[in-house]
């Protein structure tokens, strides 16, 4: 089972990986976007860690809901909107219980990932964080390590893609040959998951 | 006689400068609206390029007179912004995301408000814009 901790630990880990990658998902921004993806995603995940260690919530739920209220309001950029609804969509299917099963979680993501999609609109293929998010939902019935290794390759296969959403999707077949810097940073997430269950 | 509420403008953009210049084009051009709630909310807190959900949320509360609050914005990130604070209820009751070019929807909202039209009447003025061809 699951409890609040895990989840404040998943966050934690989350906001030291996006610190210590924030140069590259910056650099891998500059080249179809506008350079801001690891300034932003740092500025938001820090601002959920001070908040996290202030207090932690009591329920899975509740600390995914007060990570995405924070991301909403402090990224300043679209990863805040994004990140934020995935978090706190998956936060409010997982309910009020004190502990969940992996395959809540599973299934809670699966909604949270849907938001993502209504919300930006954007699908399989299109070239943003969908493409590593979908492929790790559909992996974690398989375990948190299929879920890690099912965002990195599908974060890896963004690079042939011609973007369809957001600024990169101005540069048409430029976009082509670079990895998305949104698939990148949701294999992050994914991966920091598979770190916090190995404890 | 109490005045009729009017419907109040936010303007969203990833600069601040574009914000508040376009408040000021769409007040200037309405003629008599300067009774018109208007509000820019533009760039991030710290001055940079961007979109604040703080500056959202005070701009839409600093407008809203009751009769509703009609939100334009640029691209990307401010309309993603506005989408995620309406599905957390963030922002004042009947506030609508307005589907508008930014300038020009600007200056058909804040003219219809200032006849103290709904907010309806305000947001299909504002995505009428769309319809004016300039070739």
């Amino acid at each position: 089972m699951l409890d609040a901790d895990f989840f404040r630990r998943w966050m934690t880990a989350t906001a030291a990986s996006v610190d210590r990658e924030a140069e590259r998902l910056t650099a891998l921004d500059a080249a179809i976007g506008d350079a801001d993806h690891g300034s932003n995603m740092r500025r938001g995940f820090t601002a959920v860690q001070a908040e996290l260690d202030k207090e932690t919530p009591g329920t899975p739920g509740a600390v995914l809901m007060l990570a995405g209220r924070l991301l909403i309001s402090t990224v300043g950029g679209a990863s805040g909107p994004l990140y934020g609804t995935l978090l706190r969509r998956t936060g409010k299917a997982l309910g009020e219980d004190p502990e969940v099963t992996e395959d809540q979680l599973a299934e809670a993501l699966r909604t949270g990932v849907q938001g993502v999609m209504k919300l930006g609109g954007a699908a399989a293929g299109d070239k943003t964080m969908v493409d590593a998010l979908l492929p790790a939902v559909d992996a974690l019935g398989d375990g948190f390590a299929a879920a890690r290794a099912a965002a990195e390759q599908g974060a890896e296969a963004t690079v042939p893609l011609l973007a369809h959403k957001g600024r990169a999707s101005y540069l048409g077949e430029r976009s082509i040959g670079h990895q998305d810097p949104g698939a990148t940073s949701s294999a992050l997430l994914m991966a920091a998951l598979a770190e916090t269950a190995e404890g | 006689m109490s005045e009729a509420k009017l419907v109040g403008i936010v303007l969203v953009s990833h600069s601040a400068e574009v914000a508040a210049s376009v408040v000021a084009l769409a007040k200037g051009l309405a003629g008599g609206a300067a009774a018109v709630p208007v509000a820019p909310a533009g760039g991030t807190e710290g001055g940079g390029l961007g979109t604040s959900a703080e500056l959202i949320s005070a701009a839409a509360a600093s407008v809203d007179r009751g009769a509703g609050v009609a939100v334009l914005t640029d691209l990307g990130s401010a309309v993603l912004t506005v989408k995620a604070l309406l599905a957390e209820d963030e922002l004042p009751e009947d506030t609508r995301l307005v589907d508008a070019p930014f300038l020009e929807g600007a200056v058909a909202a804040v003219v219809t408000a200032s006849t103290g039209a709904d907010l309806a009447a305000v947001e299909a003025a504002a995505t009428e814009a769309y319809d004016y061809r300039k070739v």
